[in-house]
């Protein structure tokens, strides 16, 4: 390194004198913008600093002369928020499920607070256009485990399904039948059960099924299979199967049936929102 | 014989680790130690049979260490190939779910493999290596110790399988960037004690007076990359012999250490680091002075006093209390003008040779690199105000932010330094082929481009949608509808990363052939300037 200073040719400005590996530096002054911003924004930190909680003292921090608490602000939201809903939600607290449905105002609101509710706490089983899956009711069809009246909606999410917590929850357990039946016993009433919606299935079996399933499953699904809600036992003579419809997956579910479970929303969600729940499933097209 | 102490030294430590082995508690731990075992005795026969894989170069005339140099721009270039492909399918695997294959390639451990192997692997063996070219040639001076920078070169890069391979198998402490348990933190830290009094120490020796700027920022980068480390590390293991360890700090303590560590490693190693890189490469390869000395004294100590206390902008709105988050704000806004300054000095470095950006694919790239520095470190401060981070914060504007530094200006910089070094390490006239680094300079900066506008698409989309209230107050959109909006964009940015991926390619090519010492049979970039001169009209 030389401690000569220069003139740089292409620039004209002058070298610091310094030189590294054949690298040298011109002594060019702070660009001017580039400096005024900075103390703008440190002249805006300050300003910040004195408006906001800022310098933390022993005992908590410096408040800001703003009086702004994030935590305050979030709770001045939440109460602005519910104050709009207020007027509604207050009605909704006071109204009969069953009632909601013959306020037209009422009912708009209960099925926009209904939908929001069910996207966070329902869609991740039933799905995002209630459509269902395996094992998860679709809720846009007639077709209902346990009623579909407002008011029996109501009743299944605030309760649940087989959900122990709840003493008011909606309960049936049909028996595994292969601890019960010999499995050509199965298959036959398994085909037979097919055959009352016009499933595909061995048309040689139906007359020792059709015995099979008067002895052991008419009692609950009904002689021609149409179901009984009080038991929550499934209608077996439609297109629509909650554990799949061929004769393979209707023997499986006779054999050793699975159970679904559904939490009860009542303690967790409160009265209003249940409610706005059971009105928004209730209008999806199949409610009764 | 000349290595018999490393080669009893990796022997025994061989033994230890094979010890270590057997009495691992879980089967983590086990593996971890069979393949220091392995890393070992592979060193003790190399060692033992002296062989030397690095080839010779010019380094014995001028006296400076540039065999792990060599090493390590190798390895820079294969580490960024390599965390680029796991980036991309990392893309792939958020767009299409099905190429989670459990358990060892599902997204939790992709995710910082890639993470890791662009910011330690990639990055910090392009830190490491240019650091000890820069630090010796600065200072005209061998490094401090011929050993001791083996130790930490090969060190560094058995710190990088171990944290590799710790991802795929599962271990994690659960803190980003800092993902490695307790025993490879250990070893980290001491490579990094290690490397902090070989650099130091190179310093102490020099032949010059006065300490180039590039060394201030590469001082800063180790020195406080040590300090984070240990601090956001500090955790105890439940057995010496198992894998697992449990942090010293709790709740939002815990968090505002980790992010205290996480934005100091972009500042620090990511910012600051390269920053040296640049105040080398950049001048070197313009060969102009650096614009102004005054400048860069002033940037860099506002820099490294404001970075340190930006992290808590990472944590608006939450447990954190108002006052952090103040500072974090504030110390984030006035970080803006000492981040430009680094903008500033480099690119008009180039003033009297801005010609050059039209004949020289490698100053391009260098200049692109500093004008996506000072993109990122303009949107860097406006996302850490509160209003725009409550739209920001959780989204994948976020991940277009973090790749426009990292793939524009971390990356395209030590692509240039990698050009730069090539030839000069292997006393080659030139590169394979410059038309090779213009391809790579576009389908590097078109991945990027594509890349960050998808996410800010994407990012504000999903901020949005998050926040879309309908007339009767109600949320509109489920989590779920904006996972499913995002799809597209998920898509296009595995395409942008695809072409980022490809240009690392096409510069591995062009470094093996001229490591090999061939030269492409192509035309000359050069720009006429008669043609150039004529009126558009």
């Amino acid at each position: 390194m030389s401690d000569k200073k220069e003139i740089d040719d292409i620039s004209g400005v002058e070298t610091t004198g310094h030189e590294w590996d054949g690298i040298k530096e011109l002594n060019n002054p702070l660009p001017r913008w580039w400096l005024w911003t900075f103390y703008g924004t440190v002249a805006w930190a300050i300003v910040y600093v004195i408006l906001f909680p800022a310098i933390p003292l022993l005992n908590g921090a410096t408040p800001g002369i703003l009086g702004y608490s994030s935590r305050g602000e979030l709770a001045k939201e939440v109460a602005a928020a519910d104050e709009a809903k207020a007027e509604f939600v207050t009605k909704i607290e006071a109204t009969d499920v069953t009632e909601i449905l013959g306020d037209s105002d009422l009912t708009r609101f209960a099925v926009q607070g209904g939908k929001s509710a069910y996207k966070v706490y329902c869609s991740q089983c039933h799905g995002a256009g209630a459509e269902g899956a395996s094992g998860y009711p679709n809720l846009n069809d007639d077709d209902w485990l346990w009623g579909g009246t407002v008011d029996e909606i109501y009743t299944t999410i605030a309760h649940g399904v087989r959900y122990e917590a709840d003493d008011d929850t909606r309960a049936s357990e049909m028996p595994a039948f292969g601890d019960i039946l010999e499995t050509a016993d199965i298959r036959a009433t398994a085909d037979f059960v097919a055959s009352l919606s016009g499933i595909e299935h061995d048309a040689a079996h139906v007359e020792t099924g059709k015995a099979v399933y008067e002895e052991n499953c008419a009692s609950c699904h009904g002689d021609s299979g149409e179901g009984i809600r009080e038991l929550g036992a499934p209608k077996l003579n439609d297109a629509l199967w909650l554990y799949g419809g061929t004769v393979d997956e209707i023997a499986t579910q006779i054999a050793k049936p699975k159970h679904g479970m559904m939490p009860a929303w009542q303690a967790r969600l409160g009265d209003a929102t249940v409610k706005q729940l059971a009105i928004y499933v209730h209008s999806l097209g199949g409610g009764e | 014989m000349k290595n018999l102490g490393w080669t009893i030294v990796l022997g025994l430590a061989a033994l230890a680790a094979v010890l270590a082995a057997a009495f691992g508690q879980d089967q983590l731990y086990q593996t971890h130690a069979w393949i220091l075992a392995g890393v070992t005795a592979i060193g003790a026969i190399i060692m033992l049979r002296q062989v030397g894989v690095a080839g010779e170069g010019p380094g014995d005339k001028t006296g400076y260490m540039d065999d792990p140099i060599r090493y390590g721009v190798i390895l820079t270039t294969f580490w960024g190939v390599v965390g680029f492909l796991v980036g991309v399918v990392a893309a792939l695997q958020l767009a299409f779910p099905e190429l989670n294959i459990e358990p060892y390639l599902n997204f939790g451990r992709v995710r910082p493999l890639h993470t890791s192997a662009v910011i330690f692997a990639f990055g910090g063996t392009a830190l490491i290596t240019s650091s000890l070219y820069v630090v010796q040639r600065t200072c005209q001076t061998r490094v401090l110790s011929d050993n001791l920078t083996w130790f930490v070169f090969w060190g560094y890069q058995l710190f990088i399988v171990l944290a590799a391979t710790g991802y795929l198998l599962g271990s994690t402490q659960g803190r980003e960037y800092a993902e490695p348990e307790w025993y490879v933190d250990l070893w980290l830290t001491i490579v990094w004690v290690g490397y902090l009094v070989l650099f130091m120490g190179t310093l102490i020796k020099r032949k010059e007076p006065h300490i180039y700027v590039a060394n201030w920022f590469y001082l800063a980068f180790i020195f406080t990359i040590a300090l984070l480390h240990v601090v956001n590390n500090l955790s105890m293991p439940v057995s010496l012999l198992g894998s697992k360890s449990y942090s010293a700090f709790a709740g939002v303590q815990d968090a505002l250490t980790q992010w205290w560590y996480g934005h100091n490693a972009v500042g620090f190693f990511l910012t600051a680091g390269f920053l040296g890189m640049m105040y080398y490469f950049m001048p070197k390869q313009a060969n102009r002075p650096v614009y102004s000395y005054r400048l860069s004294i002033i940037h860099f100590w506002s820099l490294i006093f404001m970075y340190i206390w930006a992290g808590p902008h990472h944590l608006h709105y939450t447990a954190l209390p108002d006052w952090a988050q103040t500072l974090g704000m504030v110390f984030s806004i006035m970080l803006w003008m000492p981040s430009w300054g680094g903008m500033i000095n480099g690119l008009m470095t180039l003033s009297g040779a801005w010609d050059k950006i039209r004949t020289d694919p490698i100053i391009r790239m260098m200049v692109i690199a500093v004008a996506f520095y000072g993109m990122s470190t303009f949107e860097g401060p406006m996302m850490s105000i509160k209003a725009v981070n409550g739209l920001s914060h959780y989204t994948d504007w976020t991940i277009g932010h973090v790749h426009s530094g990292a793939l524009g200006w971390v990356g395209m910089i030590s692509f240039g330094m990698v050009y730069f070094l090539v030839p000069r390490l292997w006393n080659r006239k030139q590169l394979y082929s410059l038309r090779m680094v213009n391809w790579h300079f576009w389908l590097a900066t078109l991945g990027i481009v594509v890349y960050a506008a998808v996410m800010w698409v994407s990012g504000i989309t999903q901020g949005l949608m998050w926040r879309e209230y309908d007339a009767e107050g109600f949320l509109v959109y489920s989590f779920a509808e904006s996972v499913a909006a995002l799809k597209p964009y998920y898509i296009l940015r595995a395409i942008g990363g695809a072409m980022y991926l490809a240009g690392g390619l096409v510069m591995a090519y062009n470094v093996w052939m001229t490591i090999k010492g061939k030269t492409r049979d192509e035309k000359p970039i050069v720009v006429a300037h008669a043609a150039s001169a004529q009126p558009a009209e």
